[in-house]
């Protein structure tokens, strides 16, 4: 309690603070990173007019309502070609890619998001791995896939919109998923990542770039007690130690690969 | 000034101040004049801007952190049920300040609050329908609350939310009502599944499955999370809506009477309440607030209001002398640190002796604890720990059902009040038929931090439309108590 009442009193802004930089932090949380140049204008500018809020709420509140169209159900396309089609073509339109059980090539869009539908041709098979690295799925648009249970790779690389409450639903694959890829999802927490116990057929997790996990080489340790028979990947044992001699604790605090607790 | 001028004149001068020439000081004078008349403006140009409006200064004495005089919905407890409340009744007015809602909390420390005090655990494994919907709501709830809560320019809201769902076990003879739970929470949508014994052991290797028939896991939804969090960040949305807080206790009511003849031939009285009186901190000044509806949200202490409008202190015959049965009831909670104890998979796990366990942290500390039986209530004067429960009652249940726990060390504890239902340890949601303009929620009796979101908009359905529209929670109404037919929950911790 002590804690999140210090960090809050820490990261809370000024009076003058841009919606920008909230929304910013609220979209990726890594008050890690400094500001960027359009941030900055921005900054400068909203200590002058009012309007500058409005404008930046406006962007977010776009922004929302893309993300929630991206995950809508595709309700019409699961009822008439049934769960299968109805998944692949809701990964296709994700700009996702995936690969049927029993078939060696992948169906993928081309750069502009563009896709042939040849996939409606197999419609009895079931997916068995997808690649939604960088899309913008969340916990709603997972109700789509949630038949596919012989999915045995999830790449989820870079998605913005992946939080703890996507890794909590991610159970129902718990009986065929073997590869489960959470790198550069900044929402990602330890409270997250505590759900995916119920994956007990896990054996590879990757779990680089987190920026909200804190002492990550004690994260991999307590993943790999929890799932005996995965390999977790991304992770240094010595990441988030404090350094044992403090002499060099200017040298520390810049070499790379190495945060403080 | 005078006398400056004149002593720096020469002719006038004392005799043994030391001679100058006459020019200079005289100069010296002058601009002593000068500054002293513009000091002399500047203090009049101060006092004027004191006494001009927008400044604070005012000739009589104000007391500060009074609450309006008047308000439309008065919510008596300044906990998470009381904000959950209050924002919601904002959401749903459909004008802006179309309500003008005051929250009244006694402590801003909250050194007593059940709010903060609790573990912070959601789950969905209850028997009653409405209180799994109700959960399962209020997780939903959780899950978008960046959506419900951020305000512009602060920081996004940050729960901490755990997600290692609750582990209920249950021995042979309360096997059977765990078989019927299951069936009830998945039908209502909760996602939970049954283990044997041999598959928890599997699961769960350090778990020592003696003495268990079946256990149930929550898989999604359930959890724990920080309730600090949870209740700045209602308050600061709600605040921010146009909410008026005030730091003061509600001392008493006045109310208009009227006599009311129920079927059976008996007279009642049946108060409405027309102010509230809101006494302020360390002093004996109060504020009657006019007001339309008053809601009871006050926790371990909604007895005590209750009381003030004279609901239990009637004849004992009549409707008017059953007392309101929320009293507190104190629980403690022992921090442990257990060098060996489970890791990161370590679920909200409840034995069926009673004893609970929580991981907290990465760190091999853990949350311990108790309810203890009906006959050994703890004092509730206040909320010292008794160390002496954990050695006799808390260690050895624990230490049989996780060996780990035979060494562990007992870091820090506290103690909180349970705002417990004594009727049927379930939330009291409803108007009290002798006081027709308050709405009571509360007598959650330990559940009422994962309800709250939920029942906050119900509370606000109820007075703003008249009846329930999302959950139906007519069940929880006030009359069960009346008519002597209790809900009861089999799976109360």
């Amino acid at each position: 309690m002590a804690a999140s009442l210090l960090s809050h009193g820490v990261r809370r802004c000024s009076a003058h603070t841009c919606a920008a930089a909230a929304a910013a932090v609220r979209r990726g949380l890594s008050s890690a990173a400094p500001p960027s140049v359009s941030s900055r204008v921005l900054l400068k500018l909203s200590h002058y007019f009012y309007d500058v809020e409005s404008i930046v709420g406006w962007n977010d509140w776009a922004r929302t309502k893309l993300v929630r169209r991206k995950n809508k159900f595709f309700g019409y396309a699961q009822q008439k070609f049934g769960d299968n089609i109805g998944a692949a073509y809701y990964i296709l339109t994700l700009r996702g890619s995936f690969r049927f059980a029993g078939q060696s090539e992948w169906f993928r869009p081309d750069s502009r998001g563009r896709f042939s539908f040849e996939f409606i041709n197999t419609p009895d098979a079931q997916i068995e791995e997808v690649d939604l690295s960088g899309t913008l799925i969340n916990h709603n648009g997972l109700d789509n896939l949630m038949k596919q249970n012989k999915l045995q790779t999830l790449s989820l690389r870079g998605c913005p919109e992946v939080d703890d409450w996507f890794l909590a639903r991610l159970h129902v694959f718990g009986e065929s998923l073997v590869e489960l890829d959470v790198s550069h999802c900044c929402c990602v927490t330890v409270g997250g990542l505590a759900a995916l116990q119920n994956l007990r057929k896990l054996q590879r997790l990757d779990i680089s770039g987190l920026p909200r996990l804190q002492s990550p080489g004690l994260v991999r340790i307590l993943l790999e007690e929890m799932l005996p028979d995965c390999q977790v990947t991304g992770a240094e044992y010595e990441q988030g130690l404090i350094q044992p001699d403090s002499q060099d604790d200017n040298e520390a605090s810049t070499s790379s690969g190495v945060k403080h607790l | 000034m005078w006398r400056k001028l004149f002593a720096s004149v020469p002719a006038f001068r004392a005799p043994k101040a030391p001679c100058r020439s006459f020019k200079s000081s005289s100069r010296r004078a002058e601009k002593d004049f000068f500054k002293d008349l513009e000091a002399q403006f500047r203090a009049f140009r101060e006092k004027a801007a004191a006494a001009m409006p927008g400044s604070d200064w005012s000739p009589f004495e104000l007391t500060p952190g009074l609450p309006p005089e008047r308000a439309d919905v008065v919510i008596i407890g300044g906990g998470v049920m009381g904000w959950s409340i209050a924002y919601w009744l904002k959401r749903k007015e459909r004008v802006r300040d179309g309500l003008r809602v005051l929250v009244v909390e006694k402590d801003p420390t909250y050194s007593q609050a059940s709010t903060v005090l609790s573990c912070g655990g959601i789950r969905q494994q209850f028997s009653l329908k409405e209180n799994i919907l109700l959960s399962m709501t209020s997780a939903d709830f959780l899950k978008n609350i960046n959506n419900h809560l951020w305000v512009v320019n602060e920081d996004p809201v940050d729960l901490q939310f755990n997600h290692s769902g609750y582990l209920f076990l249950a021995s042979e003879k309360s096997a059977h009502i765990m078989e019927e739970n299951y069936r009830t929470q998945r039908s209502a949508g909760a996602k939970v599944a049954l283990l044997s014994p041999s598959q928890l052991k599997e699961r769960f290797p350090w778990i020592n499955t003696e003495g268990v028939a079946l256990a149930s896991l929550g898989l999604e939804n359930e959890g724990w999370f920080d309730p600090w969090s949870l209740l700045n960040a209602l308050r600061r949305k709600a605040v921010s809506m146009g909410v008026y807080q005030c730091f003061g206790e509600v001392t008493g009511f006045r109310s208009s009477s009227n006599v009311a003849e129920i079927t059976d031939g008996d007279f009642v009285n049946v108060k409405r309440i027309k102010y509230v009186n809101v006494q302020m901190p360390n002093s004996l000044e109060y504020q009657p607030v006019e007001t339309a509806v008053v809601v009871n949200a006050a926790g371990a202490n909604s007895g005590k209001i209750a009381a003030m409008l004279g609901i239990g202190l009637g004849p004992k015959e009549s409707m008017s002398g059953i007392p309101f049965p929320v009293e507190p009831r104190k629980r403690f909670v022992y921090v442990v640190h257990c060098p060996d104890g489970p890791g990161l998979d370590t679920p909200f796990l409840i034995d069926y002796s009673g004893v609970y366990l929580r991981r907290e942290g990465l760190g091999g500390n853990y949350l311990t604890g108790m309810s203890p039986e009906e006959a050994e209530e703890p004092d509730i004067s206040n909320l010292d720990v008794d160390h002496e429960f954990f050695q006799e009652k808390v260690w050895p249940r624990l230490a049989h059902r996780i060996p780990a726990f035979e060494q562990l060390k007992v870091s820090s504890s506290w103690a909180g009040f349970y705002d417990y239902n004594t009727f049927d340890q379930n939330g009291i949601i409803g108007l009290h038929p002798l006081v027709p303009n308050m709405y009571f929620a509360t007598g959650f009796s330990g559940h009422g931090l994962q309800q709250s979101p939920a029942v906050g908009l119900a509370v606000a359905e109820l007075i703003l439309d008249g009846g329930y529209k999302t959950i139906d929670l007519r069940a929880f109404d006030l009359k069960r108590i009346f008519l002597q037919e209790p809900m009861l929950e089999s799976n109360i911790v």
